[in-house]
């Protein structure tokens, strides 16, 4: 079976979610290899992780300063696996890190690029463009392909192995340097792109402070809070919570948007959603469209009520 | 200081959009716009030309219609425009784009390239990353804060959880995304003036790329197939009368969804 390399997202050797994804992603096009690229010592950290999520293989690329430097060590250590063991695929998350390093492999490895993709099949790849309105089914025509995948729409399917584990070696990290890094607070919340299940607000919520409203609602089900452009825009909430085409592309099992109209520039960053709730006082909120579970109503009644339902089970 | 801002005319994602036969954006019958982000980099490009007394080229690639773009920002008060126009463009992949647009920013040298983080219509969101391998250049991207002096760039670079500070030497790509500033309207000295700024137009034999390895024919991506997305099934809609939060619960308890 062809052989297929991860490029794994971690911190510090802690998985993040995307790892998972990808490594479960990869077996539609062969025998999963997890590279694990960072400081020294970090792939001890992830080897346990990296055997429960189904790698056949780790290869590990330390050295000092690859995280102080932006996508050089990864890019270096996939070049050379790439001439080494002749993959079909390099797959990356599609995230800030993993788009820069898939369109540099690509262009130095001359590999045909699909980004963003939600399907990954021995077909090809199933991307969803046009705010999710239209399904594309591509396929990359040179030998090696690179894709990146959405974040959130694969589920982890666990599979036990017992990895074996090859160092490379690879050059000192050199480029864009990394100064600093900083964690802006988001409480005890999952990552948005990461979260299982969303919280949006909208104009609807009216103001800053409506939104604890929406973010008791996340917290009470152990999600996330997003807002729609119109929040954001109107200094309701943060925009790095901004859900929509020109924010983050979400697809949690559960999405509830609160006093969302659905522009079309939001359907965008949350049409990927397994379950769609949509709350607006204004029944003819395009957004109920998409919606599973539709309400027409008002959300500071609809909401407290729910929030207490909630609280109530989980006593 | 030589600035570069890269331009891409996009169908309207506010409006009706398609895909043509043949898998390429159908262009023609769409309402064009910039792409969003682009504007944002057209404005950091020109406050970058106000504090250093550079100046402003814009370089697109595209159709025809493209043209209407480069006035537009250059009414924003670009200085001039490089247009790479040739038909046998039509349907090229990332990694052809890449290698015409590198091809073109040769000619020119810039310092610092502004971009927009991606297009709304391909979303490829991997250009910049790939312009910088191409130029053999400093990448920054993904930008929502840009600081220029003594010959570096420094970023603060927009993450899911937070953001780094990323530093690196010119000449670089920077990409933006639109929280970096707030993007200016044309004046009307803009726009009047704009019809009078030198816009050149390359084409491929200009920038000595062989037609073969770009558009549709020498993609290194194919579209097999693209269709709609399949309706979501209808779902539930009601009306509030007082127990819809206790509704919404019931909801979620049968979906599993807590």
């Amino acid at each position: 079976m062809a052989e297929v390399l991860v490029l794994v997202e971690h911190a510090d050797g802690e998985l993040r979610k995307t790892s998972a994804e990808l490594l479960t992603a990869a077996r539609a096009l062969g025998e999963p290899s997890a590279v694990v690229v960072g400081e020294p010592g970090v792939t001890e950290r992830a080897l346990v992780a990296l055997g429960e999520a189904g790698a056949s293989k780790v290869y590990a690329a330390e050295v000092d300063g690859a995280d102080a430097v932006l996508s050089s060590a990864a890019l270096d250590a996939l070049t050379k696996l790439v001439a080494e063991k002749s993959p079909s695929a390099v797959l990356l998350a599609h995230t800030a890190d993993g788009k820069d390093i898939a369109g540099r492999l690509a262009v130095r490895l001359e590999a045909g690029l699909l980004t963003d993709v939600v399907e990954l099949s021995a077909e090809g790849a199933r991307q969803a463009v046009f705010a999710g309105s239209v399904f594309v089914d591509a396929k990359v025509r040179t030998p090696l392909a690179v894709y990146t995948l959405r974040p959130g729409v694969v589920e982890p399917e666990p599979q036990q192995s017992s990895p074996s584990r090859e160092d490379i070696t690879i050059a000192a990290p050199n480029g864009a340097r990394v100064v600093e890094r900083v964690v802006e607070p988001r409480g005890a919340r999952p990552e948005l792109t990461e979260a299982s299940v969303v919280v949006s607000g909208g104009r609807g919520v009216g103001s800053a402070d409506n939104f604890a409203l929406v973010e008791e609602l996340a917290d009470v089900l152990g999600g996330a809070v997003g807002a729609s452009r119109a929040a954001t825009d109107g200094g309701m909430y943060s925009h790095q919570f901004q859900v929509g085409q020109t924010g983050k592309t979400v697809s949690p099992q559960l999405y509830i948007a609160c006093g969302i109209s659905g522009a079309i520039q939001h359907r965008s960053g949350m049409q990927t959603a397994r379950t769609i709730v949509v709350i607006n006082k204004d029944a003819d909120a395009p957004l109920f469209e998409i919606a599973d579970f539709g309400i027409v109503g008002d959300l500071f009644t609809v909401l407290p009520q729910a929030i207490a339902a909630l609280k109530a089970r989980q006593n | 200081m030589n600035i570069v801002v890269l331009v891409k005319q996009v169908p309207d994602s506010g409006a009706e959009r398609q895909l043509t036969a043949d898998g390429t954006i159908d262009r023609e019958n769409a309402t064009r716009v910039i792409n969003e982000m682009d504007e944002y980099a057209i404005e950091e490009g020109l406050r970058l030309a106000d504090t250093t007394g550079g100046e402003v080229t814009l370089v697109t690639m595209g159709p025809d219609e493209a043209t209407e773009s480069i006035r537009k920002a250059l009414s924003m008060g670009a200085h001039k425009a490089l247009h790479v126009l040739d038909p046998a463009l039509h349907g090229s992949c990332a990694l052809a784009t890449s290698r015409v647009l590198a091809q073109a920013l040769q000619t020119i040298n810039p310092d610092i390239i502004i971009c927009g983080a991606e297009s709304t219509d391909g979303r490829v969101g991997a250009l910049p990353a790939m312009l910088a391998e191409r130029l053999n250049i400093t990448a920054l991207t993904g930008a929502r804060k840009l600081t220029v002096e003594d010959g570096s760039a420094t970023i603060e670079r927009q993450l899911d959880d937070g953001y780094q500070v990323v530093q690196g030497s010119l000449p670089a790509i920077v990409s933006v995304w639109d929280t970096i500033n707030e993007p200016r309207y044309p004046s009307f000295r803009g726009i009047m003036q704009a019809k009078s700024k030198p816009v050149t137009t390359l084409s491929l034999a200009d920038l000595n790329v062989d037609p073969s390895t770009v558009g549709s024919a020498g993609a290194s991506t194919e579209v097999v197939q693209h269709a709609p997305r399949p309706p979501r099934q209808a779902g539930v809609k009601i009306v509030d009368e007082g127990d819809a939060g206790d509704k919404l619960v019931e909801f979620l308890l049968a979906e599993k969804l807590v």
